[in-house]
C-alpha cells in the first residue's frame, strides 16, 4: 500500500516535470522540425557568413522599432509562457505533496491519540522543510513549498492480549518498526525533493535559451537563403544600408553598410529603385514593383523588389525593410509569352480579318461581275434592237411610223444609256475606273460640248460658252471624263430650262479650300440662291485625288500659277519633251485649278431637294421624274467623276430662277511642245492655212443662238443642222447621219459633235449618202484628207485630247460615218458622255468580207493560256474552223503583217504586249498603210515582207476584225477594248454559244 | 444497258452533280463536257490534266515568288492571273474566285494576305484537283462497264 503511494507520486512528478509541449509549441513558431533538425544543421558548413550586420543598429531597432520591441515582447511572452507551465507543474506536484501530507498528518493524530507517549519522541523528528524556499528565490512568484511526509495510515496487529505487559511491548516493538519505515520514507522524499530542486537549478536562465533558439533559427534562415537569389537589406530612412544580405556579394561590409543605392551602384534602374524606396518610405505602406537594372556590376537584371516600411514606436518610418529577388529570366519568359500570344492573338485576327475580306471580295466581285455581266448582256441584244430601228428608219415609212420609229429609237438609247451609267457607276465605285491624262483644250471641249448641245436643241434656248482670259490654252486631264461631266451638266441644264439660256463658265481659281469653295459659290450664286455642298466632300476629294495620282502617276501640285506665264509657256516649244526629262517636266509642271460653272434660266432646284441631288436613282421629285424622266443617275455620276479627278461639285440653286452647278477640277499645265508626244498622225494633218484655228484657241465666248424648231421629227431636221451648219460656217447637210441624228432627237442628250457631217468643200462624197462605205472608207483617201474632211474644228484636231488620245489609229471616218456599217454590228451608243467620236465603234459588214469568205476563213487566236487556247481550239474545231494560235500581242502584230487573217480573237492581258496595244498597231497600219508604229514599238515587219509588198497585199481600207477576249473583269473592261479599237470583246471563259455567235457576226 | 452501267451512271451523274451543286465547277465545265465527242473522246480530262500540270507549274512559282524577301507583286499578279485564266476556262469556280481575291491582294502589296490566299488557293485547287480526278475514275468505271457519251 505504500508502495503503490510512492510509485503513483513519482510516476506523476517524473511525467510531469518537464512537459515536452512547451518545447513543441515554442519550435513550431519558426517551423522547426525537432527530430533531427538540429542535426542536419550541424552537418553544414557556413562558410561564410553574408550576413553584413550593424549590430549597433540592430541593437538600436530591437529597442526603438515597433518591430524590434515587438519581437522581444514575443519572446519574453514565450519565456513567461514556458515558466509559468512549470510554475502549474510544481504547482500540481505541490498539491499532491500537500494531499500526502496531510494523510500523513492524520495518521499521526491517530498514532498520538493512541500512544501519547511515543508521540513526544517522534514528535521532534517531524519538521516541515520547504525545499524551494532557500533555492528557489529567482522565482519569487513560486509558493514556498511545504514539505511533508507520506503516512500511512496502519493498523498495528498485536497478538497478545490487550493491556497486558506483552501487548504494550509487542505494541511498542510495532509502533518503532513504522516509525523506521516512516523516517526511510521521509529520507526517500527529500532525495526525490533535492534532485527536483537540483534540476531546477540545472534549467538554464531564459536569456540563454532565448538565444539559443535565435541561434537555431538564425541557422535556419542561413539555411534557407544559402543558396537563394534574394537580397536581403534594412535601410534607414536616409536609404542608407544598415543591415544587408546577398548570396552573390560583391561588395564588402564597409563598401554597403552606410550608403546608398545610387552611391553604390550606377546603371538603369538603380535610380527607380531609390525612388520607389523612398516612395514607400514616404507613404508608410509595402509595395513591390519589379525593376530592371542594367548596370555595369551585374548586367541587366530584373529585380522584384518588395520594400516595407519599419515604423519606430511612435509610428514614424525610420527606415524600410527591402527584399529583392532575382527574376530576369521569369521576366523573360513571361515578355516571351506574351509575345507569343500577342503575336498569335494578331496572327488569328489577320486571319479572320483576311478570311472575311476574302469572303467580301468574293461577294463584291460576284455582285460587281454581275453587274458587269448582266449591262453587258442587256446591252448587247439592246443594241441589236437599236441599231435596227435606226436601219429600220433609214427606209421609206410614212410619218406615222417615223413617229413610232423615234420613239422607239428614243427609248432604247435610253435604256442603253442606263445601263451605260450603271456600267459607268460601278467602275467608278469599284476603283476601276481609270484616269486618262491627256492634253486638251479647254476652249475646243466647251465649244465641242455646246455644238453638241446646240445640235439636238429643241427648245429656244441660248446656249453660251465664257471662257476666261487666263484659263490656259492647253491643259492635261481626262478630257473624256470632263467632257462627260460637261455634257451630263449641260444636258441636264437644258432639259430643266424652257426659255432663256444656258451656259459654261470657265475660270481659273486658286487651289480650292472647302471654305474657299463655298465663297466662291456665294459669290456666284445671288444671295438668296440656297447652296448645297455635298457632304464627305473633302474626305471624297482628298481620297479621289489620292486614287488620282496613284492611277496616273500625277502629282498635283497646287500652284496659283500666272496663266500669261502657262500661255507662253504652251506657245513656247522649246521646252523639253516629256519621255526625255522627267524631272524637268515635274519642275515645268503646274496645277492649275479650273472653276467651271453650268448655270441655266431653268426651273431651279427646291432647296429640300439639293442634299439629296447628288445621291444615286433620286431625283429631285416623283413629278420631276415622271414630267423629264431621266435616271437619276447623272448627277451621281458626275460627282464621283469629279471627285475621282480630285474636284469637287457643288450646286446653287433658286426655284423658278435656274441653278449653277460648278466643279472645281485640278488641271496639269504642262510646256511641253504640243505634238512632242503625240504619236499621232493627225497633229501633221492639221490644215496650216486654216486662218480661224489662231482665233479660236483663244476665243473666249461662244454663242449658239436659239433656232425655231417647228418640228421635232420629220421637217424641223433639215432645218436645225443647217442652223448648225450655219453656225459652224458650213452649209452642208449629209443626209446619211440622219438617222444618227435622229436616235438622239428625242431626248435631250446632246448629239456629239462629230456626228455633224462636216465637209470642208467635198460636198460629192456628201451628195451620195446611198454608198456610205465609198466615203467612210475610200482607200484613195489621205489620212491627212479624212481628218480634214471629218473634223469638225479644223483646227481642233491636232491638239484636242479626245481626239488625238482615241482615234490615234481609227480615223474619224471610220468610227462614226459609216452609218451603214451599223447595220451587221451594234452601236454602243454611248452619248451621255458626248464621245461617239470614241463610242460608235461598227463593225464590219458581211458584204465587205465577201472576197476572204469564199476561202477557209483564216483566224489567229491571240492567247498566251495554254488551257483557254485548248479550250478555243477545240471550240473552233466543233464549228469547223482551224485557227492559228500565237501567244502574245508581238506575234500576233507579226503575224499580221505577214499573213492576211479574216478574224483575230485577241486575249486582252497578255506578256510581252498586250492585246490592246497590239490591236492599237494593226489599226495603225490601217490607217496609215505603213508599220511605223509597230516598228516605234520594236515589233515592226520582218525585212522579207517590205512595207511596199505588204501595202500592195493588202487593201489598206479592210478592217481586220478584231474581238477581244476580256477576263470580264470590271478593269479589263470591253470599253477600253473598244475605244483602242477593237471590233467587240467577248467576255471570258468563252462559251461555245458566244464563240459561235462572234465567229457568225465576222465571218460569212 | 445493263444493271451496272446504270448504277455507274447515275454514280456519274450524281457526282457530277454534286460537284456543280458545291460549286466546285460551273457550267463552264459543261462546255468541255459539250466539246468532247468521238472525234476528240477524251478531250476533258486532256484539257484537265493540262490545267493541273499548269496549275502546280503556277502554284510553285507562286510560293517561290512569295518565299522571295523582296516580293515581286507584279510577277505574282501575272501568275495569279495565269491560273484565274485557265481555272474560267475549265469552270473551276472556287480557284476562280480565290484568284480574283488574290488579284486584289496583289494589288494592295499585301504580302500575308497573298500568302494566306496562296494557301487558300492550293487548298482549293487540291480539293478540285481530288474532285475531279474522282470523277474521271467514274467516269472510266463507266466506259469501261460499256457505257459511252453521251449519256
Amino acid at each position: 500500500m505504500e508502495d503503490y503511494h510512492m510509485d503513483e507520486a513519482e510516476l506523476e512528478v517524473v511525467g510531469s516535470m518537464w512537459p515536452e509541449d512547451v518545447g513543441d509549441d515554442y519550435g513550431s513558431q519558426f517551423n522547426i522540425e525537432k527530430s533531427g533538425g538540429e542535426d542536419m544543421l550541424e552537418e553544414l558548413a557556413f562558410e561564410e557568413d553574408p550576413t553584413v550586420v550593424d549590430f549597433q543598429r540592430l541593437l538600436e531597432l530591437t529597442n526603438y522599432s515597433q518591430k524590434g520591441s515587438s519581437q522581444l515582447a514575443y519572446l519574453v511572452k514565450s519565456w513567461e509562457f514556458k515558466q509559468a507551465n512549470a510554475v502549474r507543474l510544481l504547482k500540481e506536484e505541490l498539491d499532491n505533496l500537500s494531499n500526502l501530507r496531510k494523510a500523513h498528518e492524520l495518521k499521526k493524530w491517530e498514532i498520538q491519540e493512541e500512544h501519547r507517549f511515543e508521540e513526544e519522541r517522534v514528535g521532534g523528528e517531524q519538521r516541515h522543510v520547504s525545499i524551494l524556499d532557500d533555492s528557489y528565490d529567482i522565482l519569487p512568484k513560486v509558493p514556498p513549498r511545504k514539505s511533508h511526509f507520506i503516512v500511512q495510515r496502519q493498523r498495528v496487529e498485536v497478538d497478545a492480549e490487550f493491556d497486558t505487559l506483552l501487548y504494550w511491548k509487542q505494541r511498542a516493538l510495532n509502533c518503532e518498526k513504522l516509525l523506521a519505515e516512516s523516517v526511510q520514507r521521509e529520507r526517500i522524499l527529500m532525495e526525490k525533493l533535492e534532485e527536483n530542486i537540483k534540476k531546477l537549478e540545472t534549467q538554464s536562465s531564459p536569456v540563454e535559451e532565448l538565444s539559443q533558439i535565435l541561434k537555431r533559427a538564425d541557422n535556419f534562415l542561413h539555411f534557407i537563403l544559402q543558396n537563394a537569389p534574394v537580397v536581403i537589406g534594412h535601410q534607414d530612412k536616409d536609404l542608407r544600408y544598415r543591415f544587408i544580405y546577398n548570396h552573390f556579394p560583391s561588395f564588402k561590409e564597409d563598401d554597403i553598410i552606410g550608403k546608398t543605392d545610387e552611391e553604390i551602384f550606377t546603371g538603369g534602374g538603380v535610380k527607380e529603385s531609390q525612388e520607389f524606396k523612398q516612395e514607400v518610405l514616404d507613404r508608410g505602406l509595402p509595395a513591390k514593383r519589379e525593376i530592371t537594372f542594367d548596370t555595369p556590376l551585374f548586367g541587366s537584371k530584373t529585380f522584384l523588389i518588395y520594400v516595407e516600411p519599419v515604423f519606430n514606436k511612435a509610428g514614424e518610418t525610420i527606415g524600410v525593410n527591402y527584399m529583392g529577388m532575382e527574376v530576369t529570366d521569369q521576366v523573360r519568359k513571361r515578355e516571351k509569352m506574351l509575345k507569343l500570344r500577342e503575336d498569335i492573338a494578331v496572327q488569328k485576327a489577320k486571319e479572320t480579318e483576311l478570311n472575311k475580306t476574302i469572303h467580301i471580295t468574293e461577294e463584291t466581285m460576284r455582285a460587281k461581275q454581275m453587274l458587269a455581266t448582266m449591262s453587258h448582256e442587256i446591252r448587247s441584244p439592246l443594241s441589236g434592237v437599236v441599231s435596227m430601228a435606226e436601219i429600220l428608219s433609214t427606209s421609206k415609212l410614212d410619218r406615222e411610223q417615223k413617229q413610232l420609229l423615234d420613239v422607239m429609237l428614243s427609248s432604247g438609247d435610253l435604256v442603253l444609256q442606263l445601263i451605260n451609267d450603271i456600267l459607268d457607276l460601278s467602275k467608278v465605285e469599284s476603283g476601276v475606273m481609270k484616269l486618262e491624262a491627256t492634253k486638251f483644250r479647254p476652249r475646243e471641249v466647251v465649244r465641242h460640248v455646246l455644238q453638241t448641245s446646240a445640235a439636238s436643241l429643241q427648245k429656244v434656248l441660248t446656249l453660251e460658252g465664257h471662257i476666261a482670259e487666263d484659263v490656259p490654252i492647253e491643259v492635261i486631264g481626262d478630257v473624256l471624263r470632263i467632257r462627260q461631266i460637261l455634257t451630263n451638266l449641260i444636258s441636264n441644264a437644258v432639259k430643266f430650262t424652257h426659255k432663256g439660256k444656258v451656259g459654261v463658265r470657265l475660270s481659273v481659281v486658286p487651289e480650292p479650300e472647302c471654305s474657299v469653295s463655298q465663297e466662291c459659290r456665294k459669290k456666284s450664286s445671288s444671295a438668296d440662291h440656297s447652296t448645297y455642298a455635298s457632304d464627305r466632300l473633302t474626305d471624297a476629294k482628298t481620297l479621289s485625288s489620292e486614287a488620282h495620282s496613284n492611277e496616273n502617276g500625277v502629282h498635283c501640285i497646287p500652284a496659283r500659277n500666272d496663266p500669261e506665264e502657262n500661255g507662253a509657256g504652251n506657245d513656247n516649244s522649246q521646252c523639253s519633251s516629256v519621255g526625255d526629262d522627267d524631272e524637268d517636266r515635274r519642275s515645268s509642271d503646274m496645277t492649275v485649278w479650273i472653276r467651271c460653272d453650268v448655270y441655266d434660266t431653268g426651273i431651279g432646284i427646291p432647296e429640300k431637294a439639293l442634299p439629296t441631288l447628288f445621291k444615286k436613282y433620286m431625283q429631285a421629285s416623283a413629278d420631276h421624274a415622271r414630267k423629264y424622266g431621266g435616271t437619276g443617275l447623272g448627277l451621281a455620276i458626275c460627282k464621283q467623276l469629279v471627285e475621282l479627278m480630285g474636284g469637287c461639285l457643288t450646286v446653287s440653286s433658286k426655284e423658278h430662277y435656274g441653278s449653277t452647278f460648278t466643279f472645281v477640277l485640278p488641271y496639269k499645265v504642262s510646256c511641253t511642245p504640243d505634238n512632242s508626244d503625240d504619236s499621232d498622225d493627225i497633229s501633221d494633218l492639221i490644215d496650216p492655212d486654216d486662218a480661224s484655228s489662231t482665233s479660236d484657241i483663244t476665243a473666249g465666248y461662244f454663242e449658239f443662238q436659239p433656232r425655231i424648231s417647228s418640228s421635232l421629227y420629220a421637217s424641223g431636221r433639215p432645218k436645225r443642222n443647217k442652223n448648225l451648219a450655219h453656225n459652224l460656217g458650213f452649209d452642208n447637210f449629209h443626209e446619211s447621219n440622219e438617222f444618227i441624228d435622229r436616235s438622239y432627237s428625242s431626248k435631250q442628250v446632246p448629239l456629239p459633235v462629230d456626228v455633224s457631217r462636216v465637209s470642208d468643200g467635198t460636198p460629192e462624197s456628201i451628195s451620195n449618202p446611198e454608198s456610205p462605205p465609198s466615203c467612210c472608207s475610200d482607200p484613195d483617201r489621205d489620212g491627212a484628207e479624212s481628218a480634214d474632211r471629218f473634223t469638225m474644228d479644223q483646227d481642233a484636231a491636232p491638239d484636242d485630247g479626245p481626239f488625238t488620245n482615241n482615234n490615234n489609229v481609227v480615223p474619224p471616218v471610220t468610227a462614226y460615218f459609216d452609218a451603214d456599217r451599223s447595220r451587221g454590228g451594234e452601236v454602243s451608243a454611248s452619248t451621255e458622255r458626248g464621245k461617239n467620236d470614241q463610242k460608235i465603234q461598227n463593225s464590219i459588214i458581211p458584204e465587205e468580207n465577201g472576197s476572204g469568205s469564199l476561202l477557209q476563213p483564216r483566224i489567229l487566236l491571240v492567247e498566251d493560256n495554254k488551257i483557254n487556247i485548248m479550250v478555243a481550239q477545240s471550240m473552233m474545231k466543233q464549228l469547223g474552223y482551224s485557227i492559228e494560235i500565237v501567244n502574245n500581242g508581238a506575234d500576233a502584230v507579226h503575224a499580221v503583217q505577214r499573213d492576211r487573217y479574216d478574224l483575230v480573237l485577241m486575249d486582252v492581258c497578255m506578256p510581252v504586249m498586250d492585246g490592246l496595244q497590239a490591236t492599237r498597231l494593226i489599226r495603225s497600219f490601217e490607217e496609215t498603210g505603213n508599220w511605223d508604229a509597230a516598228e516605234e514599238a520594236g515589233v515592226g515587219p520582218s525585212s522579207s515582207s517590205s512595207p511596199a509588198s505588204t501595202l500592195d497585199s493588202f487593201e489598206p481600207a479592210k478592217r481586220l476584225p478584231i474581238v477581244a477576249m476580256t477576263a470580264n473583269s470590271l478593269a479589263e473592261s470591253g470599253e477600253e477594248c473598244l475605244a483602242n479599237g477593237m471590233d467587240s470583246f467577248l467576255s471570258k471563259p468563252i462559251t461555245f454559244q458566244k464563240l459561235k455567235e462572234c465567229v457568225e457576226r465576222y465571218l460569212q | 444497258m445493263d444493271g451496272v452501267v446504270l448504277q455507274l451512271q447515275r454514280k456519274l451523274i450524281d457526282y457530277t452533280n454534286s460537284l456543280f451543286h458545291e460549286g466546285y465547277i460551273n457550267e463552264q465545265f459543261s462546255q468541255l463536257q459539250q466539246l468532247q465527242d468521238e472525234s476528240n473522246p477524251n478531250f476533258v480530262m486532256e484539257v484537265v490534266s493540262l490545267f493541273f500540270q499548269d496549275s502546280e507549274r503556277l502554284l510553285n512559282e507562286l510560293g517561290k515568288a512569295l518565299g522571295q524577301p523582296v516580293i515581286d507583286f507584279k510577277k505574282v499578279d501575272s501568275h495569279v492571273h495565269q491560273l484565274k485564266g485557265s481555272s474560267s476556262s475549265i469552270g473551276a469556280q472556287k480557284v476562280q474566285n480565290v484568284c480574283m481575291t488574290f488579284r486584289s491582294c496583289c494589288e494592295q502589296q499585301n504580302a500575308d494576305g497573298c500568302l494566306t490566299c496562296l494557301q487558300v488557293l492550293s487548298s482549293e485547287y487540291f480539293l478540285v484537283k481530288n474532285k475531279l480526278e474522282t470523277l474521271f475514275k467514274i467516269e472510266q468505271q463507266f466506259m469501261a462497264a460499256g457505257g459511252s457519251f453521251p449519256m
